[in-house]
């Protein structure tokens, strides 16, 4: 086991610090279904962590419980080392978590440019009077916000739809449009889920590229849930595997890939 | 020019007056359903509550006071001041912000998530609610509302088209300021959600609550702001109305001409909140102008309502509403 505080740099060279986030014994039921069952692991500064597993493993539930849609019923969550009391979604938001979702949750009725900015919301400070009156320090702001998102457009290649309302878009422009939206929130985390879902090849090929260039550029920690195993295991430092709510593998994905369990459950290899 | 065309020409300049009225009631409904997706019923309840509560602070009386004389067997009514015009507006906007914060924490928040026709059912109860609240704290009777807006025939109007046609135009002082108002209400509206962060998150609430929740937006805070903005498009309206035809319950009726209104201008759409209300106003006032002798006249009573059914049939997303699309 490495140790929580200290960092080391992977062999393609990016620096991975400390522990961010730790999930500690999560254990999440809904009546009597058991979702998550006393689940720990740990997300480091810098990396790119994925969680994997079969169809209902409680994959999606383990992203909302760190995003804060779901309050866990037992363990805690660790947050750059103080435990994180129950939150609600929009302040674990403004901690710095941004995400993404399965089915796409754009603004629809909204251009590109300005659902971008909507990730900008907890950096505008000026008041309500200032921003209805539109004076100095709301219009310094606005621009200074503006700046942020125009690079985070450019750097996703989507600067030929800004001003497209999103309800236009293909599926897979809206899904990067999503990814832009919660960059442009620099957050300390982000959390993507499923980013690859229902594209086709080129797509997702696109969507490994700009998930890769994110975390290389900006730093930007990473945690996604993903189906497609070859994307996951070429995408990751580290991977979580769960299945039916319990976790039956954590490590590189090399480690992963040769755990009997892992093999038993999610390859569906067979074995004798 | 004929007798005809010129008095057909003062029936559209009222009919266009009278429509601005009915687009400052839509307006409080387009606000609302643009924002949280509910039909406010309660909208018209909202412009009469805000009316009388602007009275009653204007004539400083003492809310709640039937009820305290019947508990305590006093008889006062009055606190013995008058507080002018502007005080009592500002302070009438503060009760409509509580009233907002209210209707959020008390109804709205525990139905985060529900159907609309749930929603939609809750404003209905909000409704009948407010209704009884506002009778109970000011009184039933019909009281006169005068904040200072001019009323009366506009001289110089009628000076002129006399000077011109031979024949003065009647046209209302009235509802020249109401149109100003109007237009100042909906410029600040447009430019309130186009252009600020909170009308931003407004637009995103109204759009996506997971969404809004995953970049920081507090849906609590967006839906007191759209009530709250709600209650002022309401007591401007009723401002407007209470002024031209006295404080009194039929005001929460001016809801129902809205409706049409809706319907043609699209329930999504602030411009078609306005166009709408300036057709149906226009059209009913010339309709029954030309028709009106034909049938035995009244037929402003449901000429509105016709259109709008036409509407329904064959364009049901109004003139700007968002069209319905429905992938496969």
């Amino acid at each position: 086991m490495l140790d929580n505080s200290v960092s080391y740099v992977t062999d393609d060279g990016r620096t991975i610090g400390g522990v961010v986030m730790e999930m500690k014994n999560i254990t999440l039921r809904f009546g009597g279904v058991v979702a998550i069952q006393d689940i720990s692991f740990d997300i480091r500064e810098g990396e790119i962590r994925a969680i994997i597993g079969p169809n209902g493993a409680g994959k999606s539930s383990m992203l909302n419980v760190i995003s804060g849609f779901y309050v866990p019923q037992e363990g805690e969550v660790l947050f750059h080392g103080k435990r994180r009391p129950p939150m609600r979604p929009y302040e674990v938001a403004r901690q710095g978590i941004a995400r993404t979702f399965q089915n796409i949750a754009l603004f629809e009725g909204m251009s590109v440019l300005d659902n971008v900015m909507t990730g900008r919301l907890n950096y505008m400070k000026t008041g309500l009077f200032s921003q209805a009156l539109w004076k100095g320090k709301a219009e310094a702001e606005e621009t200074e916000n503006r700046e942020v998102v125009e690079k985070v457009i450019d750097f996703l290649e989507i600067q030929h739809i800004r001003k497209t309302p999103v309800a236009r878009l293909p599926y897979g422009l809206k899904k990067r449009v999503e990814l832009a939206r919660a960059l442009a929130a620099e957050p300390k985390l982000l959390l993507l889920d499923e980013p690859m879902a229902g594209m086709n090849v080129e797509e997702k090929e696109d969507m490994s590229r700009f998930i890769l260039d994110v975390n290389d550029e900006f730093g930007t920690t990473i945690a996604l849930i993903e189906h497609d195993m070859g994307v996951v295991m070429d995408l990751s430092d580290r991977v979580v595997v769960m299945d039916y709510g319990k976790k039956i593998g954590d490590g590189t994905p090399d480690e992963v890939r040769n755990n009997q369990d892992v093999i038993d459950a999610y390859l569906g290899v067979s074995h004798d | 020019m004929p007798e005809q065309l010129v008095f057909a020409m003062e029936v559209t300049l009222n009919g266009l007056m009278a429509g601005v009225l009915y687009a400052l009631v839509a307006l409080g409904f387009v606000l609302i359903y643009k924002a949280s997706g509910i039909f406010n019923y309660a909208q018209g309840v909202l412009a009469l509550f805000a009316a009388m509560t602007l009275v009653g602070i204007m004539q400083g009386q003492v809310p709640f006071s039937h009820l305290i004389n019947a508990v305590f067997g006093g008889h006062i009514t009055h606190f013995g001041w008058n507080v002018p015009g502007a005080l009592a507006i500002a302070l009438t906007v503060g009760v409509m912000v509580l009233l907002a914060w209210l209707v959020q924490v008390l109804v709205m928040k525990h139905l985060v998530g529900q159907e609309p026709i749930i929603l939609f059912m809750a404003t209905i109860g909000l409704a009948y609610f407010l209704e009884g609240v506002a009778d109970l704290m000011w009184g039933s009777e019909i009281k006169t509302l005068d904040v200072g807006l001019p009323q009366g025939i506009n001289l110089w109007i009628d000076e002129t088209t006399f000077n011109i046609f031979g024949y003065g135009f009647f046209i209302d002082n009235l509802d020249i300021v109401a149109t100003v108002i109007a237009a100042l209400l909906v410029a600040g509206l447009v430019a309130f959600s186009q252009y600020t962060k909170q009308g931003r998150a407004m637009r995103a609430v109204a759009d996506d609550h997971q969404a809004a929740l995953s970049v920081g937006i507090s849906l609590n805070f967006i839906w007191v702001l759209v009530w709250s903005v709600a209650g002022f498009v309401a007591l401007v309206a009723g401002i407007v109305w209470g002024t031209k035809s006295g404080v009194q319950f039929s005001l929460s009726l001016i809801a129902l001409k809205a409706l049409p209104v809706l319907m043609l201008g699209g329930f999504t759409s602030i411009p078609g909140a306005i166009v709408g209300g300036l057709i149906i106003g226009v059209g009913e006032k010339l309709f029954e102008f030309a028709v009106g002798p034909l049938v035995g006249g009244a037929t402003e009573n449901w000429f509105a309502y016709v259109l709008a059914l036409l509407f329904l049939v064959f364009r049901p997303q109004g003139l700007f509403g968002e069209k319905i699309i429905e992938r496969v």
